[in-house]
């Protein structure tokens, strides 16, 4: 069993759901990040993901695509992107996950990558442009020691769920959304039959819900389908908001601490 | 046709080669599968392809002409230049022809909506026009830029009854349009069928375009045995996403003895960095949908990339371009937009067509051509669209 699922496992059997927390590496600001991530860690995240910006984000919704922008405005590379999960894993021991597109690992040649992936100390990665079908001719061995995270989304079918979960590993990502990432108003706009669906067929892997996810709310209402949650947008648009009023991490910390609270059960 | 190394792609998977396959989201990887499955359904099937075949006739005014270019022939003095007129199609380009094909898939997937992404707004147009006889709902999505660029056809799809949505992402051009696009296609994908433009996005698009932009080489083979009783020495075509030279280029790709010439956009110049050359200038890269020749920096961002031409600025390329560049089946050059301008003015002087700045560019590159050719040789060059939309664009630059 690998680190990431036999920690969602621990959390689960202390009465906890896991709460990860994206944050696109170097956003806001590339001088603080590593205290932006451990001070969201220590607020009360379980997990980081920690997502690898990319020019053209086609699974991201506008808040992601605007810090992935500005990420790479800001000079951040994927080696980068690498140097702060170093640095952020001498402080934590919680798990952190890298979220990213292809190109940009394929750019950095994926030998390359998935060595200094792993020697920085993260424990898996998420690639939303990577579905079942490309799952061979991408995953080569050199990924061997990275939990490789797959996602299911509405459309996908049992039988697909099923390959999905046999294949990830680390957890299953159950989209809740038909539609990129983002906040949604309503709750009636989760998939929530397709998320009962998911749950019943992940039978390897833990699962954890994504998209769309902004509220402690959310969290208690989909508590019962899930293993855990990620929240991303969410994030960002505070993170945005603090930087702009320059309120530190206030606004952030604080959703974070909502967040974490509605973890427990 | 030499029938032991007759060529055969994409494979099952939707590879050409290495290039190709489709690195989608998995919401539509659901959408994909219905549409390859109805597609491979369709594509013999004699009902849907005489449906097609009538609208490609009484609608889009197929056959379009091979004119014989006599005075371009004789300012070169070398081989015979011919015109495969796509400027004379319904809409005014070739994009129409694969429109029209999607459209009746749309119709048997049961899909109540469309969503296209434009560049020059020669593919919006053709989508809008396509939806508007077939009463389907269109939404068209368009970088701010070529909004501006390209007026004209953001008024005519308004006409049609389209809705133009400015995409003011990233660098405002067609491949944030197709970014958005395909997030539409995402979000709505239950009811929703996205009408590709180019040779270009996950599989099953670049094979599904080409089939259906290849009724261009099929009538060029025809007309020109018809008229010289041989096939040509040379096409030429020019290449942004590449589906007007992968139409004319593909019923071709068995005959050795035709060399098939690609031209791309070389912007300000290759050295400047500011051009939209994907094949020339490229690393092998994943972007929207596919693996392919991509324009992207040392860390792999994406380039912005730039062209005069609205619809070869964008900067990857059609899978199988990459795969007949890498077993050197076509060959690919570059002009410049100071070049594709006066080429412009070339052909409206001495033969009274006035070419897209995209077909500019295939124009163009008769003047590296046609010095190396022979008397007796036979050129074919594909007039993919015809200059009205760039009126502006010309006027402007060439102080007319």
């Amino acid at each position: 069993m690998s680190y990431l699922s036999e920690y969602i496992a621990k959390l689960n059997s202390q009465n906890r759901k896991v709460l990860s927390i994206y944050l696109t590496a170097g956003f806001p600001d590339p001088d603080n990040f590593v205290d932006l991530a451990l001070s969201v860690l220590e607020g009360g995240a379980d997990k980081l993901e920690l997502g690898i910006p990319f020019s053209d984000p086609l699974a991201d919704g506008p808040v992601i695509q605007h810090s992935s922008y500005q990420a790479v405005m800001n000079g951040i590379t994927i080696q980068k992107t690498i140097e702060y999960a170093e640095q952020i894993r001498k402080h934590t021991d919680k798990p952190i996950v890298f979220m990213g597109y292809t190109n940009p690992i394929l750019s950095m040649g994926v030998k390359s990558f998935t060595e200094a992936a792993k020697a920085s100390g993260a424990n898996g990665i998420i690639l939303p442009d990577v579905p079942f079908e490309e799952y061979d001719d991408f995953i080569t061995e050199d990924f061997d020691g990275l939990d490789v995270i797959l996602l299911t989304t509405p459309t996908s079918g049992v039988d697909r769920i099923k390959k999905i979960d046999n294949k990830s590993n680390g957890f299953v990502y159950c989209v809740s959304v038909v539609g990129t990432t983002g906040m949604r108003k309503n709750f009636n706009e989760f998939s929530l039959d397709r998320i009962k669906l998911t749950y019943q067929n992940v039978k390897k892997n833990k699962m954890l819900i994504g998209f769309g996810i902004s509220k402690g709310e959310d969290i208690k209402r989909l508590s019962e389908t899930c293993d855990g949650v990620l929240v991303g947008s969410a994030v960002v648009n505070a993170l945005t908001e603090d930087h702009k009023n320059k309120t530190g991490f206030t606004k952030t910390l604080s959703l974070v601490k909502e967040l974490s609270e509605a973890c427990n059960f | 046709m030499n029938s032991e190394k007759q060529y055969s792609y994409p494979d099952v998977k939707g590879k050409f080669g290495i290039y190709g396959g489709k690195y989608v989201p998995e919401t539509l990887m659901n959408a994909i599968a219905e549409l390859e499955t109805m597609y491979l359904k369709m594509k013999d099937d004699p009902e849907f392809l005489d449906e097609l075949e009538a609208l490609l006739t009484d609608y889009n005014g197929r056959p379009t002409p091979l004119t014989f270019a006599e005075r371009l022939t004789e300012h070169y003095n070398k081989a015979k230049v011919y015109l495969k007129r796509e400027d004379l199609c319904h809409t005014g380009a070739h994009k129409i022809n694969n429109t029209l094909g999607q459209i009746l898939l749309a119709k048997k997937l049961g899909k109540t909506r469309i969503i296209a992404e434009t560049g020059a707004g020669q593919h919006g147009v053709a989508t809008a026009t396509v939806c508007a006889k077939f009463g389907i709902k269109c939404v068209v999505y368009m970088g701010e830029v070529d909004v501006e660029r390209q007026k004209l056809n953001v008024y005519r799809m308004q006409m049609l009854g389209a809705k133009v949505i400015p995409v003011s992402s990233g660098s405002r051009t067609l491949k944030d349009a197709t970014n958005e696009a395909i997030r539409d296609w995402v979000a709505n994908v239950a009811d929703t069928h996205y009408i590709i433009g180019s040779v270009v996005g996950p599989h099953p698009y670049p094979m599904i375009v080409r089939d259906f932009q290849s009724v261009i080489g099929r009538e060029t083979k025809e007309q020109i045995l018809k008229k010289e009783n041989r096939l040509p020495n040379y096409i030429v075509a020019c290449v942004g996403g590449g589906s007007n030279s992968m139409g004319i280029f593909y019923p071709f790709l068995n005959d050795e003895n035709v060399r098939l010439l690609g031209v791309e956009a070389a912007g300000y110049g290759l050295g400047t960095g500011k051009h939209s050359a994907t094949l020339l200038k490229g690393r092998v890269g994943i972007f929207q949908g596919m693996k392919n020749y991509l324009l992207q920096d040392e860390f792999g961002q994406v380039a912005e990339v730039h062209s005069i031409s609205a619809g070869l600025d964008y900067p990857g390329v059609g899978p199988e371009h990459c795969l007949l560049k890498d077993i050197s089946r076509a060959e690919y050059f570059s002009i410049t937009d100071d070049e594709a301008l006066e080429a412009t003015l070339t052909l409206s002087k001495l033969e009274g067509i006035l070419p897209a700045l995209e077909s500019a560019h295939a124009i163009a590159f008769l003047e590296k051509l046609m010095p190396e050719t022979k008397k007796d040789e036979i050129v074919i060059l594909n007039v993919s669209g015809r200059g009205d939309k760039d009126l502006n664009t010309i006027i402007s630059k060439l102080n007319l």
